[in-house]
């Protein structure tokens, strides 16, 4: 079977678009020469007015985007840096996710945003690490965080096929990860629909994007000791509780591992859910970056504050005995 | 149009406004507006120049631009009141009119947001093979916000068909344009090879004639104008100023801004049994509107957050 990577897997799912969907156009920096290699082979397979390369403009052209959609076309944006989402946050949080309700349903605004390479990009410290996905959740635009490359290519298909905008963070750490794809199998997975990505009998492990390959690592390190399920919620926003639900009645233990700042984060957001609908025999925890944080240039202090591998096995070590099970 | 149709438009608009403002002070709209009142030139001569499928963005003192583009005034006032009738069926009020069927891409209470939206729904429909002009209205504020002299910057560089229509009334809110503005208005469209004129914001025959000029070359396929129409706001920044009383303008000043008033303007061109003619036709179709958007209901609070989201979504918690 053909290995596909998870970039390659978002590049075929936008020339897949593009071929199938003559409203659908790419914009955004340096995506001619495909700097990042998401957009690679489009600009020569699809051309100028389908592949169009930005000045360094982010807010008037996510604002064109939006103007473009209102005008019937489905843009796609790509962002190099995560952190270019707090620039354009008026752009998408006011403008693109405001003009239904506002306009009373009159019009739709089918934009996409994707961030191929959120988070810790490793050595590009402080204002190229950010991992946003908590804060578009916050205000309510449809936010997705794919874990695999077929995720990567099934989300990005529904991310442009919705009539709503919509956030696609493609991890840093998640971009390389390469699996054995039939490709005829490639399909579109909807929005605010979980996975068991590894079952278990004994907690729940919630994880997204990269993260997911660290949750599948501790389970299989805890092997011996604890059945773990890791669960995968694949969008943040609208995120599947049913599914979490589903899980946690189970396993009756919750721990989450998020790469948001731990204030309000997607972590908190899990935490709250299970407090009101979920009947634990231990009290659930979160494994985040911390308060605040900001990403560190160093090595070693940008990893200090990710939450990684030995944080979450400390986490589910704690929730195992808690409660009387050990 | 016909010099009767531009006197109508203004006309209209300021009818509709000094009714806003009774029905603000009744209380029948919350929230107050910002009043067009001495602007009416503009919409009413840029509009004039369009055809119906020609797209525009508004701005949070807006009214004029929608009544110009078409809209009909009982579902505008219905609008205003949050009535179910409403151009937007209550979910936008004021600063937010919206009417897609008439290109109306909607009001923007961000200011300068619109040029972009504007830039980019023209560049869309020439994609598709349309021959639509879009228009993005906005104040001398605006001139100010970095996000307008981006899209200054695209719409030049890709020559898509849009004009930028400038309203610049002298104040943004309380702030005059010559604390604001460093260099021109015009100068900064020129700086990106835009063709700026400055013109006569009060007399609408002259600003329909330079936007008729400025949407046949964007129809040929030679990009966008900028407009600085130079007009002057007769009333209130916001409503609340009729109680706040801020002092920031001279009875001197307001009294010579106020002598070049568009409706008169207009006015003076038509026979007086012409005008009075219009004038009653004008307040019989306004006396309708407003009775029909009193009547009308007001939405279910239950269905406060319909039309959220284009595509419903499974699983969102309420």
């Amino acid at each position: 079977m053909p290995k596909l990577s998870y970039l390659k897997a978002l590049n075929r799912a936008l020339g897949d678009e593009l071929d199938r969907d003559p409203d659908v156009f790419l914009l955004g920096e340096d995506i001619r020469a495909a700097a990042s290699n998401l957009t690679a082979g489009l600009f020569t397979r699809f051309g100028p007015d389908r592949v169009l390369d930005t000045p360094l403009s982010e807010q008037a052209f996510t604002n064109f985007a939006t103007g473009a959609a209102l005008a019937g076309l489905r843009p796609v944006i790509e962002f190099q840096i995560p952190s270019l989402l707090f620039l354009v946050f008026e752009q998408i949080a006011n403008q693109a996710h405001k003009f239904s309700l506002m306009t009373g349903g009159q019009c739709k605004v089918p934009v996409t945003y994707v961030v191929p390479g959120s988070g810790s990009r490793t050595g590009w410290a402080g204002q190229h690490s950010d991992h946003p996905y908590s804060l578009f959740a916050h205000v309510g635009v449809k936010t997705v965080v794919p874990a695999t490359p077929a995720d990567a290519y099934g989300l990005l298909l529904s991310a442009i096929r919705d009539d709503d905008p919509v956030v696609v963070f493609a991890p840093s750490g998640a971009l390389g990860v390469r699996d054995d794809v039939d490709f005829a199998t490639l399909r579109p997975v909807p929005l605010g629909l979980g996975r068991i990505a590894r079952a278990g009998s004994d907690v729940t492990v919630v994880a997204l994007g990269h993260l997911v390959q660290d949750a599948l690592a501790v389970a299989d390190e805890l092997a011996g000791e604890a059945s773990v399920e890791v669960f995968d919620p694949r969008t943040v926003y609208p995120l599947d509780v049913d599914g979490l639900a589903a899980s946690v009645a189970r396993t009756r233990r919750l721990v989450v591992i998020d790469d948001s700042n731990r204030t309000s984060g997607f972590g908190a957001e899990v935490l709250a859910v299970a407090a009101e609908r979920f009947d634990l025999d231990a009290p659930p925890r979160r494994v985040t970056r911390p308060d605040g944080a900001v990403l560190p240039f160093a090595l070693a202090l940008d990893r200090a504050v990710q939450p990684g591998r030995d944080d979450l096995l400390e986490a589910i070590r704690g929730v195992l005995t808690e409660g009387g099970r050990q | 149009m016909s010099t009767v149709d531009l006197y109508r438009t203004v006309r209209l608009i300021r009818r509709f406004e000094e009714r806003a403002i009774e029905f603000v002070r009744s209380g029948e709209i919350v929230g107050g507006i910002h009043p067009y009142v001495g602007q009416e030139a503009v919409a009413a001569g840029v509009c004039a120049a369009l055809r119906p499928d020609d797209l525009i963005t508004s701005t949070h003192r807006g009214h004029g631009h929608v009544l110009a583009k078409g809209v009909n005034p009982a579902r505008m006032f219905a609008e205003l009141m949050g009535r179910e009738s409403g151009l937007n069926k209550g979910r936008g009020g004021s600063m937010h009119a919206a009417d897609l069927s008439l290109g109306i891409l909607g009001a923007n209470a961000i200011v300068g947001a619109a040029g972009a939206i504007a830039t980019g729904a023209a560049w869309a429909q020439r994609r598709r093979g349309r021959s639509t002009v879009a228009v993005s209205f906005f104040g001398d504020g605006a001139v100010n916000e970095g996000m307008l002299l981006e899209a200054f910057n695209l719409a030049s560089l890709w020559r898509v068909p849009v004009l930028f229509v400038c309203e610049n009334n002298g104040y943004a809110t309380t702030m005059p344009v010559h604390s604001a503005v460093a260099g021109s208005i015009t100068g900064r469209a020129k700086a990106f090879g835009i063709p700026a004129f400055s013109i006569d914001g009060q007399d609408p025959e002259k600003v329909l004639a330079a936007t008729t000029a400025a949407v046949d070359r964007a129809r040929a396929g030679k990009g966008p104008t900028f407009l600085e129409c130079r007009t002057y706001r007769f009333d209130a920044h916001h409503t609340f100023e009729h109680r706040a009383r801020l002092n920031y303008r001279s009875t001197e000043e307001l009294s010579t801004g106020r002598s070049r008033d568009p409706v008169e303007i207009q006015g003076a061109r038509l026979a007086a049994e012409d005008r009075t003619a219009v004038d009653a036709e004008v307040e019989a179709l306004l006396d309708a509107a407003a009775g029909i958007a009193l009547g009308s209901a007001h939405p279910d609070p239950a269905a406060a957050l319909e039309y959220l989201y284009a595509t419903p979504m499974p699983g969102l918690r309420r």
